[in-house]
């Protein structure tokens, strides 16, 4: 009998994740975990801060998509002064929003995922990474790496820095847009818009040549989804009203009350795991359980408002029906997304009132709970704080985009087990490994984000016999 | 006015009686790092970051404290105290909370200026997390004793330059914290005249500006000398 010395958890947070599956009787995979094994404890070591801090502190907990807790928290914070921000603070904040959605879109396509498809499933891992594309495909992969340059230099040129800028405040932000920076950011456009519409192109020939059956085995099933949605049911990131649909399309809750959303979600919580399953109250934890990110915000949203994403966006339903239920095609959804999110920084570019400088309403506490919503690169991100009077944070609760996808990536690694092992497999092949991670991958999970950029996502799969034993497993740090 | 002669890192100095290590020091251009000290303020030697070895004395003495004497031979930065240097700033950074990133301060903090100084890049000493409130009962101003070096210039210029003696010390050891109106919430003393004195001596982010978020604070002491000469020429004026 082997014996195994686990090493659990590993002590690179944000990227360790286990998965376990399970066989039955005949040797069938009957389901299969995805495990996240860290504690965070932002909720709890927050209470007894300063509201105004709240941005700067839940912006650590990601070093790859800060902005969206700083927008989430800054919202909330606006809630709590009960100020309306100046509009030119508002279009700033989209600007950094699109900016994020950009960089984080880019890196998740570009070097975390694109180097299974280019390169192969089984190529050799070794090799299966952004350098593996760059000696591959150079001309791809630089413009992949400039893609996520130009959104990391547009939050740099608002916020100051690339990472955990705290310039969206409470009341709005802190500096506004130099006119040079504009003409700067600007300058850049032509080239992102070049390097989308090439990976565009690139990998809807795969979709419809050697990744077909992938996208129809990677997590493809019927669930809700969620997202914001603005005037006219316009495609929206930072604001507007939150909407679910079912997969055939149908809305089942428009306009969510955001502030009272713990009325309308719930948490459920199972002992193998710290990451939470929220789920939409009314239809119980199962059939409640609903998906965020790229692909839901496009398919809860009736266009996108700019030319060439509602293009795009047609022909993702033409190839995925009014509501795409596929988890493979988020990569599509995500491509998409920076069309929409590169358009849009065009058209705010050249709103007269980008460069206004009355950027920040001050006030004192005015509410003592409020919530804050906007949209992450991977979904609707919920931020609710609870304060004294004199703006002492009681109480905290974050609703992580990852977290409402925590059901659709079980969902989807049971399917991918299904699909790629045999009954009676006893073995796991490094090609299982791989494409298992890839289901992962299509949610582009925070907890993949600061370990993978190497190509690698620490990852400990278990196989486990109907009698609980664990007949093998493999790891890979 | 007579005047002492003294030698500090090697380099001659004439000062007048009465003149203190640190002023001698900063005459002739020799950096000795200060935490609680502030000109305008009266010393207290409450860091004892300006520790200095004097020639035939065993003991350490504070350069903000000491007055020259004539013949003295001191030394500013030998090994040993660049050793105790380092080891009062990680105390400082071990015996409170101080979260850099997400502090008022951040990047105009004279205890990270301090830390950087004496070469501090990690604390050998263990961090002890001490549970410590965050005051905001003042409607303009916060303290967070987390971030607090107990340097009491907040203490001193409140008494000493505004009058208004809002500010203590309570406690004792490890428990010691500043306490306003012999230990009222902030808010409620009536004798704070809301001047922000305090806020603009604190050399971190303990005191701070409530509409102020991480790195906000730019606080400079140093005008305090400027208000200080500014009253004392007044003063002198018929």
């Amino acid at each position: 009998m082997t014996r195994t010395i686990l090493i659990d958890p590993v002590t690179r947070i944000e990227g360790h994740a286990k998965i376990t599956i399970h066989l039955n009787g005949a040797g069938a995979v009957e389901g299969a975990r995805f495990h996240v094994v860290e504690y965070r404890g932002f909720e709890k070591f927050c209470e007894g801060r300063p509201f105004t801090e709240m941005a700067a502190i839940t912006a650590r907990i990601c070093g790859i998509c800060p902005v969206s807790h700083l927008l989430a928290s800054a919202k909330t914070g606006d809630r709590i002064l009960a100020v309306t921000i100046p509009p030119a603070a508002e279009k700033l904040r989209r600007l950094l929003n699109l900016a994020q959605i950009t960089q984080s879109h880019a890196l998740s396509f570009f070097h975390l995922s694109s180097p299974d498809f280019l390169l192969g499933w089984d190529s050799d891992p070794a090799k299966r990474n952004i350098f593996g594309l760059i000696a591959a495909d150079p001309e791809l992969a630089r413009g992949g790496i400039r893609l996520r340059q130009f959104g990391q230099d547009l939050i740099e040129r608002l916020g100051g820095r690339k990472i955990h800028a705290a310039w969206a405040v409470p009341g709005g932000v802190r500096t506004p847009l130099d006119p040079a920076d504009r003409e700067a950011i600007r300058a850049r456009l032509p080239e992102a818009f070049a390097t989308t519409n090439a990976a565009l192109e690139r990998f809807k020939g795969l979709l419809d040549g050697p990744l077909a059956t992938e996208a129809s085995t990677f997590g493809c099933f019927p669930s809700l989804f969620m997202g914001l949605v603005g005037a006219d049911g316009r495609w929206e990131h930072y604001d507007g009203q939150l909407r679910l649909i079912d997969s055939d399309g149908a809305v089942l809750a428009e306009a969510l009350p955001q502030q009272q959303i713990s009325e309308a979600l719930a948490e459920a919580v199972e002992p193998w795991t710290y990451l939470k399953f929220p789920y939409y109250k009314p239809l119980g934890p199962e059939a409640g359980s609903y998906r965020v990110g790229p692909l839901a915000r496009l398919n809860v949203c009736e266009h996108i408002g700019t030319e060439r994403a509602d293009a795009e966006l047609l022909e993702l339903r033409e190839r995925g029906g009014r509501v795409v239920t596929s988890s493979f095609h988020y990569h599509l959804a995500r491509l998409i997304e920076i069309l929409a999110a590169l358009e849009a920084i065009e058209l705010l570019l050249n709103d007269p009132e980008i460069c206004a400088t009355h950027v920040r309403a001050h006030a004192g506490v005015n509410a003592f709970e409020a919530v804050g919503v906007s949209e992450a690169p991977r979904g609707t991100l919920f931020h609710h704080y609870k304060v004294d009077a004199n703006g002492l944070i009681e109480a905290v609760n974050l609703i992580i985009a990852t977290g409402q996808n925590n059901r659709a990536m079980n969902r989807t690694i049971t399917q991918i087990a299904r699909q790629w092992i045999p009954p009676g497999a006893a073995e796991i092949s490094e090609g299982l490994l791989n494409r298992v991670e890839a289901g992962i991958r299509c949610f582009d999970p925070c907890l993949s984000c600061s370990t993978h950029a190497a190509g690698q996502m620490p990852l400990h799969v278990q196989l486990i016999g109907p009698d609980g034993g664990m007949l093998q497993e493999r790891w890979r740090q | 006015m007579s005047v002492r002669t003294l030698t500090i890192d090697g380099r001659d100095v004439a000062m007048a009686t009465g003149a203190t290590l640190l002023a001698a020091a900063r005459e002739v251009g020799v950096s000795i790092p200060t935490l609680c000290h502030l000109e305008g303020l009266s010393p207290v030697a409450a860091c004892r970051l300006c520790l200095v070895e004097i020639e035939g004395s065993g003991k350490l003495q504070p350069a903000c404290l000491t007055p020259v004497a004539e013949g003295m031979v001191v030394h500013t930065d030998t090994p040993r105290l660049q050793d105790y240097r380092r080891t009062l700033i990680e105390m400082l950074f071990t015996e409170g909370n101080h979260v850099c990133a997400v502090c008022v301060a951040n990047g105009h903090c004279e205890l990270q200026d301090r830390a950087v100084e004496v070469g501090m890049d990690h604390s050998r000493l263990p961090y002890r997390h001490p549970d410590r409130p965050v005051d905001l009962t003042h409607h303009l101003f916060g303290l967070d004793h987390n971030r607090c070096i107990l340097c009491t210039r907040c203490v001193r210029v409140c008494d000493e330059v505004e009058g208004a003696h809002v500010w203590d010390v309570g406690w004792r050891g490890e428990h010691c914290r500043i306490i306003a109106g012999l230990n009222q919430p902030w808010g409620a003393v009536d004798a704070c005249t809301d001047c922000g004195k305090c806020v603009q001596v604190c050399p971190t982010g303990a005191l701070f500006d409530k509409a102020d978020t991480t790195g906000e604070k730019h606080a400079d002491p140093a005008r305090l000398w400027t208000l200080v000469r500014a009253r004392a020429r007044g003063q002198q004026t018929p």
